[in-house]
């Protein structure tokens, strides 16, 4: 007995450093992190970005600001609508133009479906990354492509849209595109009530997702969170609330709070967000007015973008995008193009806090709280 | 708005005597940099105001200086926007950084640093953000200028070379000459634009 | 449960605007649910009727919406923005454009080349010498088509140019291979090529009825 040599509880092991890469199909595009394992749990987590920069703020720098609107759709590409409405509210704030009624009314439809559009394609992919090998994908997908043909109808294209002009929108919406938005909104619910009889009560997902990745919420307020990843942690927070920019304080919806903060709340926040949405769309479209879509003043400006040289001064808007809170940031020195141009992105700073609530998980957990935090690389980089 | 600013300006300047603010714009600039600190933790603490959510972090380049502006909300009382100022010179851009009272100042602060040249110190990481590691210059400053890619310099020849690329002697050569002279590749620009 | 807000009055804005997730989730429900694992018996439910239901329902609700590409088209839509062309009335050398290059200056990623035509005393013509497009760099804005104040370019629908090169008989698109007729134009967006057709024939009408010939005192 005494011969036989002790052996240690634990092998002497050393940490492993291995690069999420840039190429992976589940980081939501070229994201890069730079792990610490220690078997299979998370030491510390460094994200690496800057893959997909492609300058957007030098190039607003000198081209005017009707032409930069165009650029606006390729930052968070998944809705496009959304990040032309706030370029839109900034530019307006700066140069105090105001929107005619049923601009505004088509506004908040658009909005409002490309925030639907936006939560069935986050959870599609974030059960494609838990290992549901497309089906819930494709089944939003079908809801999907059904909103796409609205956006392609009315504006021209079905993801990079450069609907928004300022002071409305470039063109009107017909009673056969009312009727259609319409039938969306009436077969949604039935849609929503199976994606959730597959999904809600899972017991795979519910083992998966639940206490995992906890965020507090003196935390989360103290990162700078904004969006469903806030509203998930239990602050009650929604800049439609809180501003009211637009005619959200028309609308009667309600704000969907979560309790934990683990991913399972992310999932079900946003499901109930689109239920809320749902409500928005059905009292837009009944109380639309007729109206003109445009403000009669900015005609000029869209034959002859050079002309508009809005006055000096500085200018911060912010809406509420699917994500978070996108903001734009406009300096302007009276000339056609302007001084200084920063998008602030809901996806960048979202991931502040993505090393804190990763340390302690698996590698595997790691990718589901990144699905959850809903990143769009266009977005992160700019 | 403007009344909100205002009378945060004279609570700051009746609490906080020794530091000097002046009102720009509907919004309040802080003319020592080194006063940020203070301002901005008095500004959270305070029960009046307390604004806990620090928006966004943004500098400007106005040519004679860098400014870093910042917009501060208040997520429980549902307040609106505090604007705050700081103004470095564009020799020495150092600025406190805001990281021991909001942890979400990190990232928003390398990619000033990164595309402005701010150093805000006190970081933990203040690394380049978008731009690899190794580069050179700052790149929305109004005075940067554009690389161009075909002529190379000895930093891009060595690179090449230990990648087992040759390169002819007279590329090599101006490559030195422009070391000596201390000139980046600049591109030409044209005189006069097409329109 | 979505509920709808009722055709009777509402009273405003509910005090309560927020909803916690618990209070939705903890909703009483069947007692054989509580069973482990009936929550993903219910989901197999759910992608069994789907398979079955997709051979024998419509594409919009639930059946195959897939549309097999070269021999099915999905129907085109009018209003649909892809790459530029310009027009010409009746024949190539009737072109709407006259070079005056503010499609050139507004397009964002600078991707037109424009070059008025001189006749032989060197005095500009009202007509594009060289009108080069790279389709490559284009990026379907549109800004071009809502700034010609000659409505002379517009946005295509074709999208099947893939070509085996970048820049000769690739993507740089010339004068030549840009230029389709009127006719094209009243096929593929008839509301717009009538809208403006409707307009020229109002302009015309205008000017006639201003060229009148004074008509002397009745007798």
């Amino acid at each position: 007995m005494e011969n036989m040599t002790q052996v240690e509880n634990r092998h002497p092991s050393e940490t492993l450093e291995i690069n999420f890469g840039p190429q992976h199909p589940s980081t939501h595009g070229v994201f890069r992190m730079q792990m610490l394992l220690d078997g299979e749990k998370i030491c510390s987590l460094k994200p690496v970005l800057g893959y997909l920069h492609r300058n957007h703020e030098q190039i607003a720098e000198n081209i005017t600001y009707a032409a930069s609107m165009a650029y606006t759709d390729r930052l968070d590409y998944l809705n496009a609508m959304t990040n032309n409405f706030a370029y839109a509210i900034a530019v307006e704030k700066l140069a105090g133009i105001e929107v005619p009624e049923r601009a505004e009314y088509i506004r908040v439809i658009m909005a409002e479906l490309a925030r639907l559009v936006n939560h069935i394609t986050v959870i599609g992919f974030l059960l494609n990354d838990m290992g549901a090998f497309f089906t819930p994908l494709l089944y939003a997908f079908r809801e999907r492509e059904k909103i796409l043909d609205i956006f392609e109808e009315v504006s021209g294209s079905r993801m990079m849209c450069n609907y928004f002009r300022f002071g409305g929108v470039k063109r009107d919406l017909t009673t056969e595109n009312l009727t259609a938005i319409m039938q969306i909104v009436r077969r949604f619910p039935a849609f929503l009530e199976e994606f959730e009889a597959l999904l809600t009560k899972n017991e795979i997902l519910c083992m998966r997702c639940q206490n995992v990745g906890i965020l507090p919420a003196n935390l989360a307020v103290n990162s700078s969170i904004t969006g469903p990843v806030l509203r998930a942690s239990g602050v009650n927070y929604d800049i439609r609330k809180v501003d009211g920019y637009s005619i959200y304080k028309r609308f009667d919806f309600r704000i969907p709070l979560g309790e934990k903060g683990d991913v399972y709340d992310r999932y079900f926040v946003r499901i109930l967000e689109m239920r809320e949405s749902l409500k928005i769309l059905y009292q837009a479209l009944n109380k639309i007015p007729q109206g003109e879509f445009l403000n009669k003043k900015t005609l000029p400006f869209l034959k002859m973008p050079r002309n508009f040289k809005p006055a000096v001064g500085e200018a911060y808007g912010r809406i509420e995008s699917p994500k978070g809170e996108l903001g734009f940031y406009l300096v302007s020195d009276g000339t056609p193009q302007p001084w200084r141009y920063h998008v602030r992105a809901p996806s960048l700073i979202n991931l502040t806090v993505l090393e804190d609530i990763c340390i302690g998980q698996k590698v595997a957990d790691a990718i589901i709280i990144l699905g959850s935090i809903d990143i769009v690389l266009g977005e992160t980089d700019r | 708005m403007t009344s909100f600013i205002e009378e945060i300006r004279k609570e700051l300047s009746e609490r906080l005597p020794n530091i000097k603010l002046r009102l720009v714009r509907a919004s309040i600039l802080i003319e020592n940099p080194k006063d940020l600190t203070q301002v901005v933790f008095y500004l959270k603490e305070n029960p009046r105001f307390l604004l806990d959510y620090l928006s966004s972090i943004t500098a400007v380049d106005y040519l004679d200086y860098l400014e870093s502006v910042y917009h501060l909300y208040s997520m429980e009382k549902k307040q609106g926007p505090v604007v705050l100022r700081v103004r470095v010179s564009k020799t020495d851009t150092t600025i406190p950084s805001l990281i021991p009272i909001y942890h979400g100042a990190e990232l928003q602060e390398r990619e000033a640093y990164d595309t402005f040249g701010i150093i805000y110190e006190g970081h933990p990481n203040l690394k380049r953000l978008f731009m690899w590691d190794g580069f050179e210059g700052y790149p929305l400053r109004k005075d940067y200028e554009q690389e161009d890619s075909e002529i190379l310099e000895t930093a891009d020849i060595e690179w090449l070379e230990s990648k087992g690329i040759g390169i002819t002697n007279e590329v090599k050569e101006k490559a030195k000459q422009m070391k000596m002279e201390n000139k980046r590749a600049a591109a030409q620009k044209p005189e006069k634009p097409r329109n | 449960m979505t509920n709808f807000p009722s055709k009777r009055k509402s009273s405003g804005i509910k005090q309560w605007d927020h909803v916690y997730t618990s209070s939705v989730q903890n909703a009483p429900s069947h007692h054989w649910l509580k069973i482990f694992g009936a929550g993903a018996l219910k989901g197999m439910v759910v992608t069994l009727k789907n398979f079955v239901t997709s051979y024998f329902r419509k594409p919009d609700q639930g059946g195959i919406f897939t549309v097999q590409y070269p021999e099915e088209r999905y129907p085109e839509i009018e209003n649909y923005r892809n790459l530029p062309f310009l027009v010409y009335d009746g024949s190539p050398d009737k072109v709407r454009c006259v070079a005056c290059g503010i499609c050139e200056r507004e397009c964002p990623p600078k991707c037109i080349y424009i070059t008025m035509e001189t006749d032989v005393a060197g005095k500009p013509v009202r007509k594009p010498a060289v009108f080069d497009i790279d389709y490559a760099v284009c990026m379907n804005c549109g800004i071009c088509e809502e700034v010609c104040p000659f409505d002379s370019i517009f946005m295509d629908h074709v999208f099947e140019i893939a070509s085996p090169r970048r820049i000769d008989t690739g993507m740089i698109r010339h004068q030549e291979d840009l230029l389709k007729s009127s006719e094209y134009l009243q096929k593929i967006r008839p509301k717009t090529a009538t809208m403006i057709d409707e307009k020229k024939r109002a302009a015309e009408e205008k000017k006639k009825a201003v060229v009148k010939p004074p008509q002397g005192p009745t007798v």
